[in-house]
Formats: structure tokens, C-alpha cells, sequence
């Protein structure tokens, strides 16, 4: 296989036995690049001499006799809501066209730390608002496998760099399903973590309660190796877990055996593609027949879980993108009379029509005199699904759903219906009311088009999510199918 | 006429003065160019996130527990949403329905009585920057904004309306200051803005049980101000309902070239501040042995400080008053008392001369340069009769002036007191012989005739002699000549 499509512990391989230099994958990332960019436009900005600065910087270590990390050398795409130094950081909208954050990402930070070299800035739904990338202030980009269909949102560019061998990972942000609808979309891995294990500074806030990071990767063990590199406790977090993290990759175990998964029936009945339905019901006879005990489950509150999740974001978000005024950085109306009239005109013309209906929903949500009939209940809700999914776990390890109810769809498709839209969402936003893990990863096709299969756990255990992906990775091949461009 | 009842009650903002801001490493220095105390934190750029100084904590906890308050077991930050330019985010971190205290008190003196005034909560928030203006906000042609205040820690203590007039209203605001500073937690100082006050004002007929319609009173930037806003707004209110008016709920601001309150804006024109817990800072879970380290080492407060002067060094209760009225004039007095005895002299001298010559240089005792030790050794000198009450007035300013010792000044000077009997009755008898008409004026009963005698002596001695002695000679040589 091609350089940019093999995966990150097989290209250590390689620059371990010195058949590759970092230089040449980063050469074979950007040749890709320019091949195939084009078509599928998963970047706002690529950020190449830094990239062959930093490559160079790798081989020099490796000429040395020095150890390198597990991810050095590797190739990795940031979403572009996530503040990088020097480096324009957008959210895919006018109101930060112009944006170059003075600092770095914690998660930026200990990528670079772990030696991986940073390709570029990926495009995104504006604000992470949106599930199919048509929502960039810039351009929509593809979906690999199809030109004509979305690649998923908001980490769509992300998602698809992966896919399309623009990147050998990614790192992309969750606040409903934002990772693992891309991830399903575009046939590639994508982790939700659990709320509080990887650092949210320096991520540009859409839902604060809600927003997490995570990889977009080509298989589950590239996937704990991201995990590895970017969780921990962060000071600069107050919202971050404290405590150690463990070794991912001690995870990677091929055994289900006696492990219990639950099917929730809520999200296996009306609204989901019979097909998915399909791929779904395979994926769980192969994880039974490899020894995991599968039973039917109920999480009663779900169909409350995305009223209370358009409150929240959007009550959050009215206040996360308040900050949004012309007055220090980014876009600003300069024909404005006085500063309301600055507010106001940078604010209509900075802002995208989604973001826009969305602070105007959140706003409301928390007006004097809606605020208990809206937001309020809304939290009460938020605190019944985690219980369900208490529940849940108190009898399975693992809950396994559908990750979206269909497979990617064309463009265009929804973006005058927001309510269609918002569905696709549908199996993950509970997952980040509840705080808890989530993963996507690639379980069938449907006329050609990858369909992905969510595992969620309990809190702070990614690892048994990617001991059960993992089985499933070596006993069928999803994840090594690659789109032809 | 109907007799009109008034009800106050008081909004006070102190700026905690911690080395660092609430939220982030930068500094809280007053002063300082433009935009030089700031960081991506209090500029609220995109991405980045608060986290709380666990000294403001401590310092609004000392501050909550010296005015009597009940620290919250459990307790949160909450946005509070509104756009203006000073304020990077366009919302505040704050503390909206759990604050970290509650149920406190202070008392004052009304008329010679202790009154208690309740305070209902203290919370804790984030300060905003400052707007510049090229003349005025109404005529500037632009607008520059200042960060360097933003994310100061601010504590706002809120009262109960239980003041009944401006005049309380003072002396509310007048001992919380004290008792804050006591604490050490803040500088108050109202011209710098880290103690700022607004007021709720509304006035009912007497004896009635309604409150009636309340005004919010901004603006007013000293204690001064304070009671001369509240005593104009309470008469504006009367004369409203005495000319059979309606008063309107509505923010009004102290002009105070003009003596007025204005109207700022009405209940309609409101904000809603659409508060929602802050999701970026978790709950604060408040240990309870944590709170009792901090009220152990509260200092003695003005009230149990002062009541001990009485106690201890039989004060009058005016004297115990003002000599506890900051930390530092209290601590000053104990050394002097430290270092002599006779706590009255030292109280005269210090609520005389040394006050009079602190306010004519506007100066406050920390800055004085005559040290407790130095104050005492010149009531000393006075005691050993070295110097004269006159002469210490004199010496005191030297002092003052210059911070040398009394004992250097009265050498340089040569302002030692003539004791000598000898000496001082040869300068009587000159004074009387050059002054035989005056003398003849004193025998034949004109009393301010002998003060005369008196100054010309000490005239000639330059005010060294001994008063008494020139006294009581004055009057044998008069008697023994006639």
C-alpha cells in the first residue's frame, strides 16, 4: 500500500528499520495533498515547510541513535476550532478569517511533544455547528467515497483527510456526534473520550459541558497511541480529570470473551436505515460468535436527548460566541455609526445562517421567564439520561449502536431542513450529555458507502471500548478498505 | 405634611488584592501602561479557559468571615450575560443563587448607640476593564479599551435595607471599610476604585410596613458623595410623593458637579442578564477545617480592638474610636503603649498634632515618618521637664518634617527648658523694670496685664523657661516690690 494510507504504528515500523524517513511520508502526505485536495477539500490551511521543517527535525533524532516516540514522524491533521501558534485558527468562519492565536492547544502541545508533524488545518462545520461540513464560512469539503455525498460533520475535513490519505491521523472535536459521524461517514476510527480526559484548553468553546477531543485514526491501535498522546490531567483545565492515565495500547487485547454488550432497542428502531440495521446485526453475530454475551437493553429517556441537547449547546453557545464582537480580533463591520451598531453589523455578516439560528435558540433558552420551562428542564433531562446509561452499565461493559441512522448523504441533501439534520446526530448526542466514551469504528458497506458502529462505555473506560473494537478490527477488514480518488 | 421613613441598603464592590488575577496568571498592579497586566485568559480569546486563584477564595472567605458570615458548604460560579466592550468575554464569571456566603452583619454607632446592619450575601467575580475617551464619552470620536483591570478579583457584599438614613449609610460604608481593610484582603481605596459602592434608595410613610418603590444610585466615588447622593435622592423622592407622584424603579447616576442623580435607565430598559452555571469551572466543595484555619488567624477586628482600649488603657470611648479606625493607626498607638505607659498623653498627642499634621499633608500614618519610639522619648523628654509642652509643639514638627530624634532637634536648637532659678529671676526683674506701668495695671486688677509679663519672659528665653517657674517668681517679685 502507498505511504499515506498505511497507518501510523506500521510507518514507526518502517522508520525503525530505516526503509522510510519521516521526510519521504511527508513528501508521500503532500504529493497526496496535491493529487487529491482538490477533490475533496479537507483543509483551510496546510501548513507544509513547517511540516518537512519538523519531518527533518524527526530524521535527525533518528539519525542520532535517538528513541523516537510512538507517533514521530507521523503525519496529523488539527481541526481547525483547536488554537495552533502562529498559525491562523479559523472555525471554518469569517468571524476568525483572520485569527492567529498567540498560543497553543494543550493537545497541540503534547502533539507535538510525541514528535508528530502537523499537515494543516482542517474545515469544518463553522463553530463545529453542523453535521456535514456545508456549514464552513469558506467551502464544503467531500466525502472520499463519494464526492457527491457530505463526509459528515463538524470534524468532516478531519475525518476525510484521513480517509482520502491527506493525513495518517487526525484530531477532531465532539460536542454531539461531531467525531464519530465523520468517522462513520468517512470509514475511518474516531474516539469521543470520556468529558474531562483530554484537555479542552485552547479548543475554541462551542458547549463547554459538552466539547471533547479526539483522533481520527485508521485503525484501533493508532487510535490508543493518540489516545496515549494527547489525555491526561491538564492545569489549565479546571474541568480535566485528575489522576494518571493508563497505557492504551495494554487495551489491545483480541478477547471478548464473557464481555457483556448491550444493544439499546431505542437506537435500533424507527429512523434507522434497515441497511445500517443490517451491517449492526452482522457486526454483533461476530462479536457473539467470538465469545462476547449480547443482549437487548433500553435506554428509556433517549428520545429526550436531542430537545435537551439543542437547549444546552445552544444556551452555551450563546454565551461561548458572545465574545464574537469586532472589538479585539477577527472580523469587524467597519461602517458602524457607534459600538452597538459595530456589535451588531460584525455579528450579521461574520456569523453563518446555523450559528446564527443557534445563538438565537440558546439565547431565548435562557431568557428571563424561559429559563426553567427551557434550560432548566433541559439539564433535568441531561441528569435522567446519565442514569439511564448508569443503569445500562451496571449490568453491560459495553453498549453498541448504530453510529448514525444512515450512511453518508448527498450534498445539499439536508442543509434547508435543520431538523433533518440535527437526526443525523441522533445515536451520539446522548453520549456527550451523559460524559461518558464513544467510539465509531468501521463495520460494513451499503452500496459502497462505509457504515459505522458505536461502542460506548462507562466513564474513563476507553479501554475496554478499545479492547472490544480491536477484536473486531482482527476478525474483519472495514477498516483497511480504502475510497479510490 | 406626612414624616417620611427612609430605607437604604448597600452594594459594595472590593478589589481583593492578590498578587494574580482570579482567573490567570497576570497581575493585578493598579497603574501600569495600557494593556500591559493582560494574557489570552483575561483577554477571553477563543479557546482558552478559567482557572480560579485558590487565594481569592481565601481572601473572600476571610473577608465574609470577619463581617460574621456563614461560608456555603457548596457553592458555584455563573455567567452573567451582557455586551460592553470593557468586558472581552461579553459575560462575567460572577456568582449568581449560590454565593459563597451569607447572613453576615457589622454594627455602627447611631447616636451613641450600637446598630446592627445585616449583610444578606458575598459572592465573588471578575472585574471589567476601563474605557478611554478622548474628552467625553458623548464627543470622543473613538473609544480605546484598557484590560488591564479585567479579571481583578472583586468581591460584592451586598446589605440588607437596614439603613435608616444617609448618615448610616456613611457609617456603614465607613466600617466595612475598616473592617476589610483589618482583614488585610484589600487596599479600599476609593479613588483607585478597588472599594466602589451603588445604593438602593426608597422612602415610605412612617410607620407603614411596605417598602415603597425602590432607586438604584451609581456613581458615587467617595463617602462624601455617598451621603450627599443619598440625602439629595431621599428628598427628590418626598417631594415627588408630596406633589402626589408616582416614584419610577429605575437606575439613576450621582452627578457630582451638579448635586443631582439622573436617571441611567429604567426597569424596562434592564438588562437580563440570562445567568447559567459557569461550565468551565466546577463547583466549589468548601472544606470546613480549611475555613476554621482561616478564621483563626482573622486579627482582632475594630470593635473587639476598640473595647479593649477602653478596657485596658481607660480610654474614653471617642478616643478608642478613632484610634481604631484603621489597622494601622491601632497598631501604631499599641507600640507607642509598648514603650510608654500613660496611654492619654499618648493618645493627645496622637489624635492632635500627629493627625492634624497627617491631614494638612494628606498624608496616612504609614507614610509618617515620626516612628513610635521617637513620639515617645519627646513625651519623655516633656516628662523629665527637658522640654515644655510649647516646646514639644515645636520639636513634634521638626519630627515630622524631617524624622530626626527629639533629643538631636532639642540639642540643634538649643531648645533645652531653663530650670535654673537664678536665670529666670534675673530675666524677671528686668522685665519688671522696663514695664512699671504694666505692673501697676496688674496691681490695680487688670488680670491680662500678667499674661504680658509671662510672654515677655519667655520672649527673652527665646520660650525656654520653665512656665511655672516664671509663673510663680513673677508673682513673688510683684507682691514683695509693692
Amino acid at each position: 500500500m502507498e505511504l499515506y494510507y498505511l497507518t501510523a504504528h506500521e510507518l514507526h515500523d518502517l522508520l525503525l528499520k530505516k526503509e522510510v524517513s519521516a521526510e519521504e511520508i511527508c513528501r508521500a502526505v503532500f504529493d497526496r495533498i496535491d493529487a487529491v485536495e482538490e477533490k475533496v477539500k479537507a483543509y483551510v490551511t496546510l501548513t507544509r515547510e513547517r511540516a518537512f521543517t519538523r519531518a527533518q527535525e524527526i530524521d535527525r533524532k533518528i539519525a542520532a541513535g535517538e528513541e523516537i516516540p510512538p507517533l514521530a514522524g507521523i503525519p496529523v491533521a488539527i481541526k481547525d476550532n483547536i488554537c495552533t501558534r502562529g498559525i491562523r485558527t479559523t472555525c471554518s468562519s469569517k468571524m476568525l478569517y483572520n485569527f492567529v492565536p498567540p498560543y497553543n492547544a494543550t493537545v497541540v502541545e503534547k502533539l507535538e511533544a510525541a514528535g508528530t508533524v502537523m499537515v494543516g488545518k482542517t474545515n469544518m462545520d463553522e463553530f463545529a455547528m453542523g453535521s456535514s461540513t456545508e456549514n464552513s464560512g469558506f467551502f464544503a469539503t467531500a466525502n472520499p467515497w463519494d464526492l457527491e455525498r457530505v463526509p459528515g460533520g463538524s470534524s468532516g475535513g478531519s475525518a476525510a483527510a484521513v480517509a482520502a490519505g491527506e493525513a495518517i491521523t487526525a484530531i477532531g472535536s465532539d460536542t454531539g456526534g461531531s467525531i464519530r459521524q465523520p468517522a462513520a461517514f468517512c470509514g475511518v476510527i474516531g474516539l469521543k473520550p470520556t468529558y474531562g480526559a483530554v484537555s479542552r484548553y485552547g479548543l475554541v468553546a462551542f458547549a463547554s459541558s459538552l466539547d471533547q477531543i479526539g483522533p481520527f485514526t485508521r485503525d484501533v491501535t493508532d487510535c490508543a497511541l493518540m489516545l496515549n498522546a494527547i489525555s491526561g490531567h491538564d492545569p489549565l483545565d479546571s474541568t480535566s480529570a485528575p489522576g494518571d492515565v493508563p497505557d492504551f495500547t495494554s487495551c489491545l487485547k483480541d478477547d471478548v470473551k464473557g464481555l457483556k454488550i448491550g444493544v439499546p432497542r431505542e437506537y435500533m428502531g424507527e429512523g434507522i436505515d434497515p441497511a445500517v440495521k443490517e451491517v449492526v446485526g452482522q457486526a454483533l453475530k461476530l462479536l457473539a460468535s467470538l465469545g462476547a454475551e449480547i443482549e437487548e437493553t433500553t435506554l428509556p429517556h433517549s428520545r429526550y436527548a436531542l430537545p435537551a441537547y439543542y437547549l444546552i449547546a445552544t444556551a452555551e453557545a450563546s454565551s461561548n460566541l458572545a465574545r464574537y464582537d469586532g472589538v479585539r480580533y477577527g472580523y469587524r463591520a467597519e461602517d458602524a455609526r457607534d459600538v452597538v451598531d459595530m456589535f451588531m453589523k460584525t455579528r450579521s455578516r461574520g456569523f453563518g445562517p446555523e450559528v446564527k439560528r443557534r445563538i438565537m435558540l440558546g439565547t431565548y433558552a435562557l431568557s428571563a421567564g424561559y429559563y426553567d420551562a427551557y434550560y432548566l428542564k433541559a439539564l433535568k433531562v441531561r441528569t435522567l439520561i446519565k442514569q439511564d446509561f448508569d443503569r445500562a452499565f451496571e449490568k453491560f461493559d459495553v453498549l453498541l449502536a448504530p453510529t448514525t441512522p444512515t450512511p453518508a448523504f448527498k450534498r445539499g441533501e439536508k442543509m434547508d431542513d435543520p431538523l433533518q439534520m440535527y437526526m443525523s446526530d441522533i445515536c451520539t448526542l446522548a453520549v456527550n450529555l451523559a460524559g461518558i466514551p464513544g467510539i465509531s469504528i468501521p463495520a460494513g458497506f451499503v452500496d459502497g458507502l462505509p457504515v459505522g458502529m458505536q461502542l460506548i462505555g462507562k466513564p474513563f473506560d476507553e479501554g475496554t471500548l478499545l479492547r472490544v473494537a480491536y477484536t473486531f478490527e482482527q476478525h474483519a477488514d472495514y477498516n483497511r478498505r480504502r475510497p479510490s480518488l | 405634611m406626612t414624616e417620611y421613613e427612609t430605607i437604604i441598603g448597600l452594594e459594595v464592590h472590593v478589589e481583593l488584592k492578590t498578587k494574580s488575577k482570579i482567573f490567570c496568571p497576570s497581575s493585578t498592579e493598579f497603574g501600569g501602561d495600557p494593556n500591559t497586566h493582560v494574557c489570552p485568559v483575561c483577554l477571553g480569546l477563543p479557546g482558552v479557559l478559567p482557572v480560579l486563584n485558590k487565594k481569592v477564595l481565601e481572601y473572600a472567605i476571610r473577608a465574609a468571615l470577619a463581617l460574621n458570615c456563614e461560608i456555603a458548604e457548596y457553592s458555584k460560579f455563573d455567567r452573567k450575560n451582557y455586551y460592553y466592550p470593557d468586558l472581552p468575554k461579553n459575560y462575567q464569571i460572577s456568582q449568581y443563587d449560590l454565593p459563597l456566603a451569607r447572613n453576615g452583619y457589622l454594627n455602627i454607632e447611631v447616636n451613641g448607640q450600637t446598630k446592627r446592619i445585616g449583610i444578606t450575601r458575598i459572592h465573588m467575580e471578575e472585574d471589567a476593564g476601563k474605557l478611554i475617551h478622548q474628552g467625553t464619552i458623548a464627543t470622543s470620536p473613538y473609544s480605546l479599551v484598557d484590560y488591564n483591570r479585567t479579571g481583578v478579583p472583586l468581591i460584592e457584599i451586598v446589605s440588607e435595607p437596614d439603613m435608616r438614613s444617609p448618615e448610616e449609610a456613611r457609617a456603614y460604608l465607613e466600617k466595612l471599610k475598616t473592617i476589610i481593610q483589618y482583614t488585610g484582603v484589600s487596599d479600599c481605596k476609593m479613588e483607585e476604585g478597588s472599594l466602589r459602592c451603588d445604593a438602593n434608595v426608597s422612602v415610605r410613610p412612617k410607620g407603614s410596613r411596605e417598602f415603597g418603590t425602590k432607586t438604584e444610585i451609581k456613581n458615587m466615588n467617595s463617602f462624601k458623595a455617598l451621603q450627599r447622593a443619598l440625602a439629595y435622592e431621599v428628598e427628590r423622592q418626598i417631594a415627588v410623593l408630596e406633589e402626589g407622584g408616582r416614584i419610577i424603579q429605575e437606575t439613576r447616576t450621582w452627578d457630582e458637579s451638579k448635586g443631582v442623580t439622573l436617571p441611567m435607565r429604567s426597569k424596562e430598559e434592564a438588562h437580563d442578564y440570562r445567568y447559567f452555571p459557569e461550565p468551565d469551572l466546577v463547583p466549589l466543595i468548601i472544606d470546613r477545617r480549611w475555613v476554621e484555619e482561616i478564621r483563626a488567624t482573622l486579627p482582632e477586628l475594630p470593635d473587639e480592638r476598640r473595647n479593649r482600649y477602653i478596657k485596658r488603657y481607660d480610654l474614653p470611648a471617642y478616643d478608642a474610636t478613632v484610634l481604631t479606625a484603621t489597622k494601622e493607626i491601632a497598631d501604631y498607638f499599641e507600640e507607642c503603649v509598648a514603650l510608654y505607659p500613660n496611654a492619654k498623653a499618648v493618645s493627645n498627642w496622637m489624635m492632635g498634632d500627629l493627625s492634624r499634621l497627617l491631614n494638612a499633608h494628606n498624608m496616612d500614618i504609614t507614610q509618617c515618618k515620626v516612628s513610635p519610639r521617637q513620639l515617645t522619648d519627646m513625651l519623655k523628654l516633656m516628662d523629665r521637664g527637658t522640654i515644655s509642652g510649647k516646646i514639644a509643639k515645636t520639636v513634634f514638627e521638626e519630627m515630622f518634617a524631617t524624622g530626626k530624634d527629639p533629643e538631636q532637634i532639642v540639642q540643634e536648637k538649643g531648645l533645652v527648658q531653663i530650670t535654673d532659678e537664678g536665670t529666670i529671676a534675673a530675666v524677671v526683674d528686668e522685665v519688671l523694670a522696663s514695664n512699671a506701668k504694666v505692673v501697676e495695671d496688674y496691681l490695680k486688677g487688670k488680670d491680662r496685664a500678667f499674661g504680658f509679663l509671662v510672654g515677655q519672659v519667655m520672649k527673652a528665653t527665646r520660650g525656654k523657661a520653665n512656665p511655672e517657674l516664671v509663673n510663680r517668681l513673677l508673682r513673688e517679685k510683684i507682691h514683695s516690690q509693692s
